[in-house]
């Protein structure tokens, strides 16, 4: 009896967890851009890579089979965050950004290293070094694409108005 | 009886459908361990399940073979939360459902250092016939796994387990060492013990095409893990000791395979422990809880 208390306390924090956690986090950090440009914060933490890192050169950039491997990375490891084009989604910006296109291979190198934990961005150190850079060559291959519209026709007509409000 | 047998059956059915059915498998690359920790969490809003076997010999007794389940989910980038279902049978005795285990690991710091700490908390449930060896602590050793499944099972206790973890990683190198101190809460001494491990990919570098052998998706290193007594008795007298090479297989499917062969280090611990395992890492899972209770496709 004990333990079925025990397992029911266990589920109810469990399930609380899951049920509001990602439902903060999907509203704090809506990474979509909005339509008059990209919220500041998503890309400032790249701004904090040290002069250092950012000095940092791709040792494969050179390689030609560096990029391909690095968008096979970024389908298994990346994607589900940042889209499948990098494009970015709700709970990953857009790579595609010119924050990021034009930021040194160094930096982009670093934000992978450390992550940006206290905003959903694991630390991607686990994967070896070279595999990091490949990632690196990949996503500085995308180059700069628009901002994607986050609001489709769809989500437009899902979303509360206005005049919706009581 | 009915209940836990029921409880169970019903985790491994939900395990069973939750791994045919979720389309959104992310490939995981897992760290080979089996008792050490190293400092990565899991990825926010993924869920892990994961199956863990153990055959242990046993001197003066029967050898044992002993499993558990763990469900582990990614709260936050710096907070992993996991469930534990434990079980064994003792060959010539019985099979058994021994406890559960509610673990928690955070990490305090923002960026990646030298070294990583981790902090970990785990609440366990558990009879004294649990015999998955998940970590080596105070005077644990080969005896006490004499004690038949119908006494040992009478004896329930519940522990708190905390840890520090050390991990580092340097050239694809993960170096990590786990202290370990548990307390159990009715009324005995801490009990102290530690574990400590290294491993490498084969590899460092991905190919560029996708691949189930390539060197990169094996993980290959060593752990090794023991008792240092209690806060009576500090020391290595009258406590186990392990070491075991260990090899984890990451599959681009999304699983990932685990084994380990373990050797007892000193005459109180068991002589030889096979370990194997399998986890599937699926994407999303919380945001996919969460549509479904509030509705949306």
């Amino acid at each position: 009896m004990r333990l079925c208390l025990v397992f029911l306390s266990l589920s109810a924090l469990l399930l609380g967890g899951s049920l509001f956690c990602p439902a903060k986090e999907s509203q704090s950090n809506n990474f979509a851009p909005e339509q008059d440009g990209k919220p500041e914060s998503v890309y400032g933490e790249i701004g904090k890579a040290p002069e250092k890192a950012r000095a940092k050169r791709n040792p494969l950039q050179n390689d030609p089979e560096a990029a391909a491997a690095g968008r096979i990375l970024f389908e298994q490891r990346c994607a589900e965050c940042h889209g499948d084009a990098a494009e970015g989604s709700k709970k990953g910006p857009s790579l595609r950004a010119a924050e990021i296109q034009n930021a040194e291979p160094g930096a982009i190198f670093w934000i992978l290293t450390n992550g940006v934990v206290r905003k959903g961005m694991p630390v991607w150190s686990k994967l070896p070094e070279p595999q990091r850079w490949q990632l690196v060559s990949y996503i500085k291959s995308l180059g700069i694409a628009p901002a994607r519209t986050p609001k489709s026709a769809s989500d437009e007509s899902r979303r509360p108005s206005a005049k919706d409000s009581p | 009886m009915f209940i836990r047998k029921a409880f169970l059956l019903l985790s491994t059915f939900f395990f069973v459908i939750g791994l045919l059915s979720f389309p959104a498998l992310s490939r995981a690359q897992e760290n080979p361990y089996f008792v050490a920790y190293d400092h990565y969490l899991e990825e926010p809003g993924n869920l892990e399940v994961e199956y863990f076997s153990t055959f242990g010999t046993q001197r003066g007794g029967n050898d044992f073979h002993s499993y558990w389940m763990e469900f582990e989910y990614g709260v936050k980038a710096w907070w992993t939360t996991e469930f534990y279902l434990d079980g064994q049978t003792t060959f010539g005795d019985s099979t058994i459902f021994t406890g559960v285990r509610w673990e928690n690991r955070f990490r305090p710091l923002k960026r990646e250092h030298f070294v990583n700490p981790i902090l970990y908390v785990e609440y366990e449930h558990k009879s004294d016939a649990d015999k998955i060896l998940k970590e080596g602590e105070g005077h644990d050793v080969e005896a006490d796994f004499l004690v038949p499944n119908a006494l040992a099972r009478q004896q329930i206790n519940n522990e708190i387990e905390l840890k520090l973890i050390l991990s580092s990683t340097v050239k694809g190198w993960n170096f990590t060492e786990n202290t370990l101190a548990a307390k159990n809460l009715s009324n005995s001494p801490w009990e102290f013990g530690y574990a400590l491990g290294a491993s490498r990919p084969l590899a460092l570098k991905a190919s560029a095409k996708r691949c189930t052998f390539c060197r990169q998706n094996f993980v290959g290193g060593v752990e090794m893990y023991g008792g240092l007594g209690d806060r009576y008795h500090f020391g290595l007298h009258d406590t186990a000791h392990y070491a075991a090479p260990v090899l984890g297989w990451n599959l681009p499917s999304g699983w990932t395979l685990r084994i380990s062969p373990g050797f007892g280090l000193n005459d109180t611990s068991h002589q030889f422990l096979l370990r194997w395992g399998v986890s599937r890492e699926i994407s999303g899972f919380g945001s996919m809880v969460a549509r479904m209770f509030r509705g949306r496709p």
